[in-house]
C-alpha cells in the first residue's frame, strides 16, 4: 500500500466539472433558483440559500485517479484474509453484485402489481431464511445487525404490551454479550440487567435463576456466544425464560457456525435477527450498507410488521445479493457452510495454543479467543495486531469480549483455504518470537503500512471533523 | 460432499484439519450441541444453482416488474446516476472492507467519510456530521433522541405534520418503545409557544411532504428561548439552492443522501445523515473520522470520540448504532465531487424547471387545483385532484408512468427531477388530458 495525501478539495480548481447535464427543456429560460447559491447571488429574505456552496471542483478523471488512489490504501476480504473475530468476513461473490442493477429503476412506492419481481425476491429471502432459522417469517426493515436487535425488541415490548404484562422493563444480557446489544435495549426503553459467565465461558444458568421474575421482558442470548462457545444449557434456559413469562432473543451476528446445522427457533428463540453482511455473503462496504432482517416464532408474526424502523423496505439491494447467495449453495452446500467454518477455526486454535495464552480449552464453534502471547515480555495484543499489518494480515478483533484483558478473537470463516491458514498461523508464531527477541520491534508497528499508528488521544481532544482550507 | 466454488476445502485438507484438532469427522466438532438440537435431514431449500442459473433466475423476475417513468418523490428521487460512482463504488479494496478498526490499512475509508462529513457539513452549514446512518428516517428518530439527552430530563418533541409519511411513522416507533412524548402538529409555531417545560426538541422539514419549501422565519428563536432544539429535515440536493438549517437557525440536520445519485433500488440500501452544531458534537449517534498525524507527522484519519459508542459504554452509549451505510456515504461523495457546487445548481435548476413547467400544465387541464398557490417548490409539489384519483392514476399506469401519488390529506403529488425530458412531461400531459376521469 502506498501513501497518498490528497483529500479531494485538495484538487479543486474554480471552473473546473466533472457532470454532464441533460440541456434545459425550456431553451435555458432563467429561473428562481438558477443563481442561488452562487457567489454572486443575490441575498434575500426568501426561501433561498444564501450562503455559497463550497464542493470541489474537478474533472472526471481527477475525481477517478483521486478515488482509486484512496482505495488502494484499503484492506477489503478481496485483499487477504480477514479473521475479525464475529464479523464473518467470508468472500462476497460476484454475482451478488451483478444480479442488482435490473432493479435499480424500483421507486419503493410503486403498486404492488408492479413490483411483482421484487415482492417475489423477498418472498423467497423469508421463506429461505425461515427453513434456516426455524423462524416463522421475517421483516426486511432493519438496515443492520443493531437495527435488527431494536427491532426485534420493540416487537418483545409490543408482546408484553399488548397483554396489559407492562411490568416487563428488564432484559438479560450476559457478560460476554456484543456491545450493541445493552445499547439497542437500552435505546428500547428496557433496563439491562446482566448475566455472568461461568469460568467455562457459558453462561451461568445458577445466576440466571433469581434474576428470572414478572418484570423480566426476555434474555439476549448469542449463541455460540462471543467466545465462539455453544451455550450447551440451552434448553434449560429457554424454559426457564418461557417459565416466568420472558422471550428469548437471537443475537444472529454469531450464526455462521450453525448455518445449516443447527436452527435457533429449535432451541427455543421466539425472535431473531440475521446479519446478511455476514452470514449470508453480503459486502460489509467498509461499515455498512449490511442487513438485519428478524424473524419471530409463529405467535408473534402478528406484530412483526409493527415497528417502522426504517423509511422504505430495508436494504433492498442487500438482500437481493444474499437471495443469489442461497441460490447458489442450495440444499446441498448449506449443511457444509457451518462446519467448514468451525473446522477452519479449531485448526487455528489447536495449532497456535502454545504461543498464545488460551483461557478456555473445549472446541469452539466459529471463533475463538486468545488472551494475548503466552510468554508476552511487554507485548500486548494491540502490539500483536499491528505486528499482522506488516505481514498482510487484517488484525483479528481486539480487546473484545470484556471478559479477557489481552482478547484476541479470531474468525477464520469457511471461504480460506488450508494454505491461507497456515500462513496466518506461521505468521502469528514469528510474532510470538520476535516477542521474545526483538518486543521494541512490535511496540512500534506496524512499519509497512501507508500511515503508522496515529495520535489517536490527540484526534479526540482537539477534533478535527471536516476539511477547512 | 461435493466440491463448492466458495469452500476451498479438498477431502484431503478436511482430512489434515481435523487431525490436528485431534477429532475424527465434522460432526465430532458438534458434539457440545445436544442431539436433538442438530438439524435432520434435508433443509427445504432449493437445490444449488448454477452461476448463469442464478443470473436467469434474476433475469426472469425482474421481467415480472414494470420499468415506469417515475413522476414521484416522496423521499425517493429518481436522478440520474453519474458512471463513476459504481466503477469507484465497487472496487473490492471499498467493497470488502469492514468498519475501518484497523486504521493504517483503511486509510481510504476514513478519507471518504470525512470528505463525506466536510461535504454535508458544506450543503447544512452545520459543523459536524458523523459518518452515516441507515437512511433519512432512522436519522430523525436519532435526532429525536439527540434532543431529549441535549436537553437532559426533558421529555417532549413536536414533529411537523408536514414531514413526510414515512418519518413520521418512524419517528412515532422510536418513542413509542423509548417512552418520548411525541407532538404531532400542523403549526409548530403554536405547539411550541405553548411553552411546555418539557420541551426538548422540534423537528420540521425543509421541504415538506407537499413539496412546499417551508418558511421558518423566527422559529429557532422560539425554540431556543424555550430550551429546547431545533431539528430540520432536508433533502441534501435541494440544500444546494434553498435555505439552509443552519441559516434558518437550526441546531441538527437530518435527512436522506439518496437524492445525490443513488438508485432507487426498491427504497435501499440508502443513506441517512446527521449533522449539528458543534455545541452538540459529543451526543451524535454512530461513527466519526477525525484528522490527526501519525509519529512522523504525516496526516492519517482515524474514527474518533468513540467514547460514545456501544462498544465502548454499551448501554450508556449515545445510541446502539454499529454498521452504518459507509458505502453509500462514499456514492454520495463521489457524486457531490462531480457535480460541485456549479452541478449541482443546475441540476436543481433543471429540476425547477421541468417540475414547473409540469404543475402549470396540469392546472391548465381543469382537473386540478392549486391548493398551495403562491408558495415556492422545487421539484416535487402537491394538486387536489377535481376527478377520480384511481382513474387517474390508472390511467397514468396504463401509459407508462408512476405519478400523482396520494397522500392521506387527498392531495396527489408530482416530481420531476432532470431526469425527465419534455417528450415524458408532454406525453403525461396527454394522458391526463384525454383520459376520462
Amino acid at each position: 500500500m502506498k501513501y497518498y495525501d490528497k483529500l479531494i478539495f485538495e484538487l479543486s480548481r474554480p471552473g473546473r466539472c466533472g457532470y454532464s447535464l441533460p440541456a434545459s427543456i425550456l431553451g435555458g429560460k432563467e429561473c428562481a433558483c438558477s443563481n442561488v447559491g452562487s457567489k454572486e447571488a443575490p441575498v434575500s429574505g426568501g426561501v433561498w440559500r444564501e450562503t455559497p456552496l463550497t464542493l470541489p471542483e474537478v474533472s472526471e478523471p481527477d475525481v477517478v485517479r483521486h478515488y482509486t488512489n484512496l482505495s488502494q490504501m484499503n484492506f477489503g476480504v478481496d485483499t487477504g484474509f480477514y479473521p475479525l473475530g464475529s464479523c464473518t468476513m467470508k468472500y462476497n461473490p460476484k454475482i451478488n453484485e451483478e444480479i442488482v442493477s435490473a432493479f435499480n429503476g424500483l421507486h419503493p412506492l410503486q403498486p404492488e402489481n408492479t413490483v411483482k419481481g421484487a415482492l417475489e425476491v423477498l418472498d423467497f429471502v423469508d421463506g429461505a431464511l425461515a427453513e434456516i432459522t426455524g423462524m416463522k417469517h421475517f421483516t426486511f426493515l432493519p438496515c443492520a445487525g443493531a437495527h435488527g436487535e431494536l427491532t426485534g425488541l420493540m416487537i418483545m415490548r409490543e408482546y408484553h404490551m399488548r397483554r396489559g404484562d407492562t411490568a416487563r422493563t428488564k432484559v438479560i444480557v450476559p457478560d460476554s454479550a456484543h456491545g450493541t446489544n445493552p445499547a439497542s435495549a437500552a435505546v428500547c426503553g428496557l433496563d439491562i440487567v446482566v448475566v455472568k459467565s461461568r469460568p467455562d465461558g457459558l453462561v451461568d444458568v445458577e445466576d440466571l435463576k433469581p434474576l428470572l421474575g414478572p418484570d423480566v421482558a426476555g434474555i439476549m442470548m448469542t449463541n455460540p456466544n462471543t467466545l465462539g462457545l455453544f451455550e450447551r444449557d440451552i434448553k434449560e434456559i429457554a424454559e426457564l425464560v418461557h417459565e416466568c413469562g420472558g422471550l428469548l432473543y437471537y443475537d444472529g451476528a454469531n450464526m455462521n457456525p450453525l448455518l445449516g446445522v443447527v436452527r435457533p427457533g429449535d432451541m427455543g428463540f421466539d425472535i431473531m435477527h440475521l446479519n446478511l453482511h455476514k452470514t449470508f455473503s453480503t459486502p460489509h462496504g467498509g461499515g455498512g450498507p449490511g442487513s438485519g432482517p428478524v424473524g419471530v416464532a409463529e405467535r408473534l408474526v402478528p406484530l412483526l410488521d409493527v415497528p417502522r424502523t426504517s423509511g422504505f423496505h430495508g436494504n433492498f439491494g442487500i438482500i437481493l445479493r444474499a437471495c443469489a447467495y442461497i441460490l447458489m449453495l442450495g440444499r446441498e452446500n448449506v449443511k457444509m457452510a457451518g462446519p467448514l467454518a468451525t473446522l477452519s477455526a479449531n485448526y487455528i486454535k489447536e495449532s497456535l495454543k502454545d504461543c498464545f495464552k488460551l483461557p478456555i480449552q473445549t472446541v469452539c464453534k466459529h471463533e475463538f479467543v486468545f488472551d494475548g502471547l503466552a510468554e508476552p515480555n511487554g507485548v500486548t495484543t494491540l502490539d500483536v495486531a499491528k505486528r499482522l499489518l506488516d505481514y498482510g494480515f487484517h488484525a483479528p478483533t481486539i480487546y473484545f469480549p470484556l471478559l479477557f484483558h489481552q482478547a484476541l478473537m479470531i474468525e477464520p470463516t469457511e471461504t480460506e483455504s488450508l494454505e491461507t491458514l497456515d500462513a496466518f498461523i506461521e505468521v502469528m508464531r514469528v510474532i510470538a518470537r520476535e516477542a521474545a527477541e526483538n518486543p521494541e520491534l512490535l511496540h512500534t508497528a506496524p512499519h509497512n503500512t501507508p500511515i503508522g499508528r496515529p495520535d489517536e488521544t490527540g484526534a479526540a481532544r482537539q477534533p478535527v471533523l471536516k476539511y477547512t482550507k | 460432499m461435493g466440491t463448492f466454488t466458495y469452500f476451498p476445502h479438498t477431502q484431503e485438507d478436511i482430512r489434515t484439519m481435523l487431525d490436528r484438532i485431534g477429532v475424527r469427522s465434522l460432526d465430532e466438532l458438534y458434539a457440545d450441541v445436544p442431539s436433538e438440537f442438530i438439524h435432520k435431514g434435508e433443509y427445504g431449500l432449493p437445490s444449488a444453482r448454477s452461476e448463469e442459473e442464478v443470473r436467469a433466475w434474476f433475469k426472469d423476475l425482474a421481467g415480472k416488474n414494470t420499468e415506469l417513468k417515475v413522476f414521484v418523490g416522496a423521499g425517493a428521487y429518481d436522478h440520474y446516476t453519474p458512471s463513476v460512482i459504481p466503477y469507484i463504488t465497487s472496487r473490492s479494496e471499498f467493497l470488502t472492507a469492514y468498519t475501518p478498526y484497523q486504521c493504517e490499512i483503511s486509510q481510504g475509508t476514513l478519507r471518504y467519510i470525512f470528505e463525506w462529513q466536510t461535504m454535508i457539513c458544506a450543503l447544512t452549514g452545520m459543523d459536524v456530521a458523523n459518518a452515516s446512518v441507515y437512511d433519512g428516517p432512522s436519522a430523525a428518530a436519532e435526532a429525536m433522541r439527540m434532543c431529549v439527552a441535549c436537553t437532559r430530563k426533558r421529555n417532549t418533541v413536536v414533529a411537523s405534520s408536514g414531514l413526510l409519511p414515512n418519518v413520521l411513522e418512524t419517528l412515532r416507533t422510536y418513542a413509542r418503545y423509548s417512552g418520548i412524548n411525541l407532538v404531532e402538529t400542523w403549526d409548530v409555531y403554536e405547539a411550541v409557544g405553548e411553552g411546555t417545560l418539557d420541551l426538548a426538541g422540534v423537528i420540521v422539514p425543509s421541504i415538506n411532504r407537499f413539496g412546499v419549501i417551508e418558511r421558518h422565519l423566527g422559529l429557532a428563536d422560539l425554540v431556543h428561548e424555550a430550551g429546547a432544539l431545533l431539528v430540520e429535515y432536508c433533502d441534501p440536493s435541494a440544500l444546494s439552492v434553498v435555505k439552509t438549517p443552519a441559516e434558518w437557525g437550526a441546531d441538527i440536520a437530518v435527512g436522506d443522501g439518496q437524492s445525490l445519485g443513488i438508485p432507487l433500488c426498491y427504497g435501499g440500501p440508502y443513506v441517512g445523515f446527521i449533522a449539528c452544531r458543534e455545541q452538540w458534537m459529543r451526543k451524535l449517534p454512530g461513527r466519526i473520522v477525525g484528522q490527526t498525524a501519525d509519529a512522523e507527522g504525516r496526516r492519517a484519519f482515524v474514527l474518533t470520540l468513540q467514547a460514545r459508542e456501544q462498544h465502548i459504554r454499551r448501554e450508556k452509549a449515545t445510541s446502539n448504532i454499529c454498521s452504518n451505510e459507509s458505502l453509500m456515504a462514499l456514492w454520495c461523495t463521489v457524486y457531490l465531487s462531480l457535480m460541485g457546487p456549479e452541478g449541482m445548481r443546475k441540476l436543481n435548476a433543471l429540476c425547477y424547471e421541468g417540475s414547473h413547467y409540469l404543475h402549470d400544465a396540469l392546472l391548465a387541464t381543469g382537473k386540478f387545483a392549486d391548493p398551495f398557490e403562491g408558495r415556492e417548490f422545487l421539484k416535487e409539489f402537491a394538486l387536489k385532484p377535481l376527478c377520480d384519483v384511481k382513474k387517474l392514476q390508472q390511467a397514468l399506469l396504463d401509459a407508462g408512468f408512476f405519478a400523482a401519488l396520494q397522500t392521506e390529506e387527498g392531495y396527489v403529488t408530482f416530481c420531476v427531477t432532470e431526469r425527465r425530458t419534455r417528450e415524458e412531461i408532454d406525453a403525461l400531459v396527454k394522458v391526463v388530458k384525454e383520459a376520462e376521469l
